[in-house]
């Protein structure tokens, strides 16, 4: 457990006066505030600390205290015990600074320091706070991601079941009510942000609803047309090649592209596109019989 | 017919110990929208997380109206352009992808 120097967080001499404190805590919490860092992580901690300390120097008791014995905390444990010894009972001491429930929000350093406090400083004490929001981030493939499935989540220890719909895209962040942290002073839960990525597809790309892939396609089908079988994200299609396909041609298959998110039964289009493959290795015969087709053109 | 929740302000007042007329005035600068019923206040339940988080700017942050004003529109901001990201980075993958 570190010693965490409260003034240089914020910034200030230890000579700071009360309105000093209030100040710097204010500049550095405007610039750190989670609701003003959106998607932020490191905000909500660097908020804490922040928070930490605040509650620490603009509290006359918990300052004295921790200017008292702040590098040496385990002296001020062995002090405080001695302390208590003399007085009748601990009881005082509790109802001096009373309960708290938001421990977690603080350092081991200050739970050392001060105990079972309670946050809750400010302007208004007994507020009640709603709790964090969790972030969490889900891999999918792209498969998973073509169907509505149910997945089991642990999320800080707890198991949540959510259901994913089909058509999720890749980046999307979907919003769980009331699984974030917990509330404080009988505050609403958190919310849990689940934001999904998509791993790629060997063969099969997604744009929005949209999929596309490349199929090779060799130079006699090409030249007098047939059928090929592809693998599409639902099963495979018989495609009709058209007899003198051009390299690159682009064909829609209506309706066997990804599903619309939250919109049942419609589809996005899926797209193929000819990559002509010339024969290699070309046996005698076969260069005679392209000599002899070169002459009719 | 679709049920409305809502949450009287008198009591919200009263649970964040804060002022009647800061609500009032986040309603006059169209921050966000109130109702009255039998001359109660009173504000959606899906306005709530918007409610409380100016409370935290005003009341935590010191920030008035105007402040809270021009974040909010940041952060509107911010967040469409966080959604342009996303979008651009995933039709950029569909060509890296072809590489």
């Amino acid at each position: 457990m570190d010693y965490i120097d409260y003034y240089k967080l914020l910034g200030i001499p230890k000579t700071a006066t009360a309105s000093e404190i209030k100040a710097a805590y204010r500049k550095l919490a405007r610039k750190h505030h989670p609701d003003l860092n959106p998607n932020d992580k490191d905000a909500i901690k660097r908020f804490q600390q922040i928070n930490e300390a605040n509650e620490v120097l603009s509290d006359a008791t918990k300052r004295k205290k921790y200017d008292q014995y702040g590098k040496d905390w385990q002296h001020a444990e062995e002090f405080e015990q001695s302390r208590q010894q003399q007085r009748q009972s601990a009881q005082n001491q509790q109802q001096q600074y009373g309960g708290g429930q938001n421990m977690g929000d603080f350092s081991d350093f200050f739970s050392s320091m001060f105990g079972n406090m309670s946050g809750g400083g400010g302007n208004r004490p007994q507020a009640k706070y709603r709790g964090e929001d969790f972030s969490a981030e889900v891999r999918l493939q792209l498969i998973e991601a073509y169907v509505t499935h149910k997945q089991t989540l642990t999320v800080n220890g707890n198991q949540i079941r959510i259901t994913i719909p089909a058509g999720i895209e890749n980046g999307q962040t979907i919003k769980i009510k009331g699984h974030g942290g917990i509330g404080t002073h009988g505050g609403p839960n958190g919310d849990l942000y689940i934001t999904f990525a998509l791993l790629p597809h060997p063969r099969i790309k997604r744009l929005e609803d949209n999929l596309y892939t490349t199929v090779d396609l060799d130079l006699y089908m090409a030249m007098l047309g047939g059928e090929m079988t592809i693998e599409t994200l639902s099963g495979k299609v018989k495609l009709h090649v058209a007899a003198e396909t051009q390299n690159g041609t682009k064909i829609k298959l209506k309706g066997k592209g990804f599903p619309v998110y939250k919109q049942e039964g419609q589809f996005g289009d899926f797209y193929v596109t000819y990559n002509l493959k010339t024969p290699t290795h070309l046996t005698q015969r076969q260069k005679e019989l392209f000599t002899e087709l070169s002459k009719t053109s | 017919m679709e049920k409305t929740y809502l949450i009287a302000l008198n009591e919200f007042c009263k649970n964040h110990n804060i002022e009647i007329s800061f609500i009032e005035s986040l309603q006059n600068t169209g921050l966000i929208e109130t109702s009255k019923l039998h001359d109660a206040g009173f504000i959606e339940v899906e306005q709530l997380m918007q409610l409380e988080m100016y409370v935290r700017f005003h009341y935590d942050l010191d920030i008035n109206l105007e402040g809270i004003e021009t974040i909010m529109h940041l952060l509107s901001r911010i967040e469409s352009q966080h959604k342009e990201i996303v979008k651009l980075k995933n039709r950029l993958m569909l060509y890296e992808l072809n590489e």
